[in-house]
């Protein structure tokens, strides 16, 4: 009898079992947000389908062991490549939800015929009630493994889809040792046995494909598991999840972090509401956002019921897009991008600009410029004398113009540049710097059509309710310059020079 | 390098014409979109028109809408001479600084950029000035000009063994020798730039006849090339910086080209020895923007689609001259005071009255033609694991290669961003030159016109697919403009040989404007042949002027 092993059996399937249900509910969470409500459908339905399988097995008369097994190989090729299913469901179809519950009752139901049918097996082999109470004890045991190891262990070493390719070789391995362990009640082992090999080959090739599987190939250079990615003309689009939030990556470069973008957009926009309607003597109506595409900065706008008309000028339509229909990225701006306020173009902003300028057809009173860092001559001219002069002439007098300037500190000439070059074009600024922990400490420069403004009636500038980082204190602080982050003499960045993609370029090399 | 290109030349035309060369790619579309050879053809079976039917009169006609005639168009109206037509061949003004307006971009089908002039480049200056470009000058004399006008950074790079560089001399690699013959040809160029002339006056200036071609005589003797070897400047990077020079600006190799028009050149435009090359103005449509700029105020005084037949002055002088054209079906008859003949100088062959249509002096006006192609690509998705999406630096304005017949391509899309795509997907609009200035101009102009489109497409693809590996998969458009006569060849003993001063002296009544009186397709030679002209006529007339050209 070997009673020791039939046990560590029972333990390998425990532990699988449980692993799946982690899986399904961690992509759920990664993908839909809201894990409480995402972990807890997964693990009830996983639950309640272990019950279908547990009422199932009754209809299971004969061969048991050889059922037994092909359960097992069910389990490892439904269970393994669950994962990796349900991103590509994700990614390629809108049938996400139903592939998602699918393939959890599926997995469920599967595991749930498991234990019953191990009972039955080896009921004649030991007595009942130490049966049960043995069996079940492994059981819960694989399942602690389980929930330990997961977290702690394989989801950070292997990622999420290797992880489940790793759960499905292990309950393959289970399937294919169980025909030596029960071989006794087995009268042709053969065919058996060539299924395991195959189930154990298909996820094997899994698991070295997975490294050539696209998104995959990207975790190794974002760190984190990819849940999210698409290649459009202009871009590569890829949204990453880790323990602290999600992180949206543009061409490789870091636009914002769901655990402190609050900072940053908070930053960015508040300050330059203010300074307008200081200019005005009443809280501005009409704003501009150009690039900001994840519809974060038009989120903080929208705190202002002043601001009736919001509109957003981005380049690729597959990052509106992105921002206006993804969960995790709709419940981040708040559906900003739907609201009636809001209306967005896909158009270059400096084509854009250039035909508002000769058309005269739009005026702002605030425009908010959040462009990616100026890491190339495309990004690069949207930062020049030329792209400033054209929203100088969409502004009213006294309008406000704000520029995410990249960082003051480990940018010190290109923070500088993008304010010398706002004044070249004729802009009174105001640099000012927030820290954002996951870009470090972060520059902005407040640019204002000084000329001819009509001095406004007195005003009283309010900042809206619900801001997390900024108050009327934090806000004065943010002007302030220590002198590690003060003024250097540069060249203005003008579209026949770029000067400021070489300053640029320079600075970062230092720091990556 | 020079022997590379050859062999790989002599390889791609033995490719062009070859039955297994690759396919080209499904779908491409495209063809022959000009110039009307036909049309311009007719020229020589004008003996056999119907009677004219067309009675036009004017003070002053001018033959031929290029730069040149727009130019002295231009010259006559700002002193107040309203009275004029411009005949021209095609259905666009413009010659050789023509333009297409799309698709995706306007784009340039010749000249596409001009540089940026200094102060005493009058006519120049008070263009762009008018035309808001020009908004003053600096302490050293350069003007100073709109941003959206200059060539946007990043402005030239070059491509070597499988990688693009900044600039378009190659510094990539260069030894100690190559930049130390590189200084040395610089110095030898200022040295041209500080000469002085009889009368004091630059030796090497634009425009050129300001200049005092006769004290650099003894390079005219000579070509480019041979100017660099006697000099030991044998790096084959200068070599090639000087070649491709020569071939850009004049549609000739450096060993054909007269040492004097290479050294113009590089020595023209510098203001003092240690100066840097001017930036340069630019738009999508190259200089077809000047042309619009030009052409527009004309309105129904510029008369397209007129091909001019024969050019004579009247018995009684003092009438005036006769032009008779075609116009569709019609012949037209043309009576003006004044003709400006801003046409090149081969056509007085067959539109002069035969005591002026074949002086011995015109065999030195050579042509050399040119091939020009667009290209619509489409942008591709951006591959995974992007991070910078070019290898090497990045695309610019102006993108040459190294060891290529061609002079590599020009990105109108650069210069302005075409609108949003209707269908989602953005396209860029490319321009390919390949001057066909080797050998001599009658073989290659036959060449030009006997080769099909597909096989010119072939050549195109084998040429900038080395440094694109995904055009074929981008490219869905390939239109073609053969210039049968695109630049007259400044070759040895045309500067100084007194045929210019000979091409440019009037015929009574007709007056001469184009570029090749100065030996050089430039626009600023143009634009001042035709200045010069149209000051010509009005100080005949007696008519105020300010003057531009001198």
């Amino acid at each position: 009898m070997q009673v020791p092993l039939l046990f560590l059996t029972v333990f390998v399937i425990a532990t699988c079992g449980l692993a799946y249900e982690l899986v399904a509910g961690t992509v759920a969470s990664y993908l839909l947000g809201d894990s409480v409500t995402q972990f807890s459908t997964a693990i009830g339905l996983y639950l309640f389908a272990l019950g279908v399988g547990a009422y199932l097995s009754r209809f299971l008369e004969r061969n048991l062991v050889a059922r037994f097994v092909d359960i097992e190989l069910a389990v490892a090729l439904l269970g393994g490549c669950s994962a990796a299913i349900l991103m590509l469901a994700f990614a390629h179809s809108s049938w996400f939800r139903p592939v998602l519950y699918g393939t959890i009752l599926g997995t469920g139901t599967l595991v749930g015929l498991e234990v019953p049918l191990l009972l039955r097996i080896l009921r004649e082999r030991m007595e009942f009630k130490e049966l049960v109470a043995r069996v079940l004890t492994v059981d819960y045991i694989g399942s602690l493994a389980a929930s330990l190891l997961f977290p702690l262990l394989l989801l950070p070493r292997l990622g999420l889809v290797r992880t489940a390719l790793a759960f499905g070789l292990a309950n393959a391995l289970v399937a294919l040792w169980s025909t030596w362990l029960l071989g006794e009640q087995l009268r042709r082992p053969g065919p058996l046995r060539a299924r395991c090999a195959m189930v154990l080959m298909v996820l094997l090739a899994g698991l070295i494909m997975a490294d050539r599987l696209t998104a995959l190939a990207e975790e190794g250079l974002y760190g984190d598991e990819v849940v999210w990615a698409r290649s459009s003309p202009y871009q590569r689009i890829v949204l990453t999840r880790n323990r602290s939030g999600f992180q949206l990556f543009l061409n490789g470069s870091l636009q914002f972090s769901s655990a402190d973008e609050y900072r940053y957009h908070e930053a960015l926009v508040h300050p330059g509401v203010l300074a307008a309607w200081r200019a005005l003597g009443r809280p501005p109506a009409r704003a501009l956002v150009l690039g900001g595409g994840d519809g974060l900065a038009v989120r903080e706008l929208l705190r202002y019921d002043s601001l009736r008309e919001v509109t957003l000028v981005d380049l690729d339509p597959a990052v509106t897009q992105l921002a206006s229909s993804h969960p995790l990225l709709r419940e981040q701006n708040g559906g900003a991008l739907s609201s009636p306020r809001v209306r967005v173009i896909n158009d270059d902003a400096m084509h854009w600009l250039d035909e508002a300028v000769r058309r005269s057809s739009s005026s702002f009173e605030l425009v908010v410029a959040d462009f990616p860092d100026p890491s190339s001559f495309a990004v690069g001219k949207l930062y020049t004398t030329r792209f400033y002069r054209l929203v100088r002439r969409v502004l009213v007098p006294g309008g406000v113009l704000v520029v995410q300037s990249t960082s003051p500190l480990f940018a010190r000439q290109s923070f500088w540049c993008i304010v010398q070059t706002l004044r070249a074009a004729g802009l009174a600024v105001r640099p000012y710097h927030a820290l954002v922990p996951s870009f470090g400490e972060w520059g902005f420069a407040l640019a204002q059509r000084a000329d001819d403004a009509p001095p406004p009636p007195p005003a009283r500038p309010a900042l809206p309710p619900g801001l997390r980082y900024l108050d009327e204190r934090s806000l004065e602080a943010l002007f302030v310059f220590p002198p590690d982050m003060a003024e250097v003499p540069v060249q203005p960045n003008r579209l026949n020079n770029q000067v400021l993609v070489s300053y640029y370029e320079r600075e970062w090399k230092r720091w990556n | 390098m020079e022997l590379t290109r050859r062999q790989w030349l002599l390889s791609a035309l033995a490719l062009a014409g070859c039955p297994a060369a690759p396919a080209l790619p499904a779908g491409l579309r495209g063809g022959i979109v000009g110039p009307s050879d036909l049309r311009g053809h007719q020229v020589r079976r004008r003996h056999s028109l119907p009677a004219p039917s067309l009675r036009w009169r004017t003070e002053v006609a001018i033959l031929g809408g290029g730069i040149s005639g727009l130019s002295a168009a231009w010259a006559l109206r700002r002193a107040g001479l309203e009275d004029l037509l411009v005949l021209e061949l095609e259905d666009a003004p413009g010659g050789t600084s023509g333009w297409a307006p799309g698709p995706v971009s306007p784009r340039p089908w010749g000249a596409h950029y001009l540089p940026v002039p200094s102060q005493h480049q009058r006519a120049v200056c008070t263009l762009l000035s008018e035309l808001g470009v020009l908004q003053g000058f600096d302490a050293a004399g350069r003007a100073i000009c709109a941003e959206e006008a200059l060539c946007r950074a990043p402005q030239e790079r070059i491509f070597y063994k499988g990688r693009w560089y900044e600039g378009l001399y190659l510094r990539a690699g260069a030894s100690a020798e190559d930049l130390r013959q590189l200084d040395r040809f610089h110095a030898e160029v200022g040295r041209w730039v500080r000469a002085r002339g009889t009368g004091g006056q630059r030796v090497f200036t634009l425009p050129s006849a300001l200049g005092d071609r006769q004290a650099a005589s003894e390079l005219d003797r000579m070509t480019f090339a041979d100017w660099l070897r006697g000099l030991g400047l044998t790096s084959s990077r200068l070599r090639f910086y000087a070649d491709y020079a020569c071939r850009d600006d004049f549609g000739l190799p450096a060993s054909a080209t007269s040492a004097w028009a290479g050294v113009h050149y590089f020595a023209a435009r510098l203001l003092h020895p240690d100066d840097r090359p001017p930036e340069v103005l630019t738009w999508p449509e190259g200089n077809g923007w000047l042309v619009q700029q030009l052409a527009h105020p004309l309105g129904d005084r510029l008369r397209t689609g007129c091909v001019v037949l024969q050019v004579h002055p009247l018995v009684e002088a003092r009438e005036g001259a006769e032009v008779v054209f075609l116009h569709g079906e019609q012949t037209g008859r043309l009576r003006a005071r004044h003709v400006i003949f801003a046409l090149p100088a081969f056509l007085r062959r067959h539109l002069l009255p035969p005591a002026h249509a074949a002086p011995a002096w015109l065999e030195a006006f050579q042509y050399s033609p040119w091939l020009v192609a667009n290209l619509t690509l489409r942008n591709l998705p951006v591959p995974p694991g992007t991070r910078s999406p070019v290898p090497g630096f990045p695309l610019c304005w102006d993108n040459v290669l190294v060891d290529s017949p061609s002079l590599g391509y020009v990105v109108a899309t650069h210069q302005r961003e075409p609108p949003p795509p209707p269908d989602g997907v953005p396209r860029s609009a490319w321009t390919w030159y390949l001057p066909l200035g080797e050998g001599h101009p009658a073989e290659q102009r036959a060449r030009l016109l006997q080769t099909p489109w597909q096989s010119w497409v072939r050549l195109l693809l084998q040429d900038l697919g080395r440094a694109e590996p995904d055009l074929a998969a981008r490219l869905e458009r390939v239109d073609l403009y053969r210039w049968g006569h695109a630049m007259v060849r400044p070759v040895p003993g045309l500067f100084t040989s007194g045929v210019l001063e000979r091409a440019a002296a009037p015929l009574g009544p007709i007056h001469f404007a184009h570029t090749d009186l100065a030996g050089m397709a430039l626009f600023e030679e143009a634009q001042h042949a035709g200045v010069r002209a149209a000051e010509a006529v009005m100080a005949a007339r007696g008519h105020p002027f300010e003057a531009l050209s001198s």
